[in-house]
């Protein structure tokens, strides 16, 4: 990233909510920001918001679960300043309790189907949102699949067993 | 000289005039070079599908020339693809629809077992939802393979008795998959 730029963002984000930075990191040179879950929307919002930066395009929002960790799912969101042309992760942790955090719809409308898509796959739920229900699967599903916990292959299949397949 | 081929006639009497034979014969000759396929394609058979309708394999060669894709309309549903778990009550009210007598062929390792997507997402064989007549194997099938199960289908339709359906046994095998 635009190390100018780069300054400017760290700056903004140290003087206005210095204590709810919990790492700033840049991985494959691309800034990644791990802050505090109940500040996370007013964060986005600052960065939409501000003069320089413009963070107005929302690219993607998921989540990922680390089973070994304390806090088990980490919430990603990837921004895009289209203005400036750089971009800038802010990951959130949540605990696997109460994996709860606050909408953004209200920030970037098109949050909306990728929270639900979150939530369908690994059951964070993002308060606020209107219409938090499962997206890609049946609605009848009793599980998150991608929490570790869940085996990936589905579990009717009889004509796999070990003695066949070494396993 | 014409090179065109005629069905053979089924077995009967034939005479001056006239030809007797059993409504059976008959109506399963019919049938078996008139089937109106729906294909219910959804991935890579499905374009292996496209290859067997078109000029080199021609399905229209055994009578089923005209698809249907109303299911009202349809004898034979031709599933292609990976069928997904939010897929399956489309495929079966689909199945549903078609009236009697209807056959189902299942076409690719995806269709019929749900092939490499061994994940919680996909369907694990058709079978599990819609009865099926003819499974045909690979991932893709080679048209030549369609074409195979195709004739296995004219086989089954020329073959079928007219009272198959009201028997008890084919009741008793739709009431397991928990349809009238």
């Amino acid at each position: 990233m635009n190390e100018e730029l780069k300054t400017i963002l760290l700056d903004t984000l140290k003087s206005t909510f210095g204590n709810d930075i919990v790492a700033v990191d840049a991985p494959y040179d691309f800034t990644t920001i791990t802050v505090k879950k109940d500040k996370l929307v007013d964060i986005i919002s600052h960065l939409y918001n501000h003069e320089k930066l413009q963070f107005q395009f929302l690219t993607d929002l998921t989540a990922s679960h680390y089973p070994d960790d304390k806090e088990q799912l980490e919430v990603v969101y990837h921004l895009h300043s289209l203005v400036n042309n750089i971009r800038v992760r802010i990951k959130a942790r949540l605990s696997i309790g109460t994996p709860e955090i606050a909408t953004l719809t209200g920030v970037f409308a098109g949050a909306n189907w990728m929270e639900r898509e979150t939530f369908d796959n690994l059951g964070v739920i993002f308060k606020g949102h209107p219409n938090l229900k499962r997206i890609l699967n049946v609605d009848d599903m009793l599980i998150h699949p991608l929490r570790k916990e869940y085996p990936l292959e589905d579990q009717v299949r009889l004509d796999k067993n070990d003695t066949m397949f070494g396993r | 000289m014409s090179t065109i081929k005629t069905a053979e006639s089924p077995n009967g009497i034939e005479g001056p005039g006239f030809f007797a034979t059993s409504l059976d014969a008959a109506v399963g000759l019919a049938r078996k070079n008139s089937l109106w396929p729906l294909p219910f394609a959804t991935s890579c058979c499905g374009i292996e599908f496209m290859a067997t309708m078109a000029s080199t394999y021609d399905l229209g060669r055994f009578g089923a020339e005209r698809l249907s894709f109303s299911p009202r309309q349809a004898d034979l549903l031709m599933v292609m693809g990976t069928i997904s778990k939010k897929m399956g009550p489309v495929l079966r009210q689909v199945y549903e629809q078609m009236a009697e007598p209807k056959w189902v062929l299942s076409m690719g390792a995806c269709a019929s077992t749900g092939g490499i997507f061994d994940t919680y997402s996909v369907l694990q064989g058709i079978d599990r939802i819609i009865p099926v007549d003819v499974y045909i194997p690979g991932c893709p099938p080679r048209p030549e393979q369609v074409l195979d199960g195709i004739l296995k289908i004219q086989e089954l339709v020329q073959s079928e008795s007219i009272r198959r359906r009201d028997t008890p046994e084919y009741k008793a095998m739709l009431q397991e998959y928990g349809m009238e």
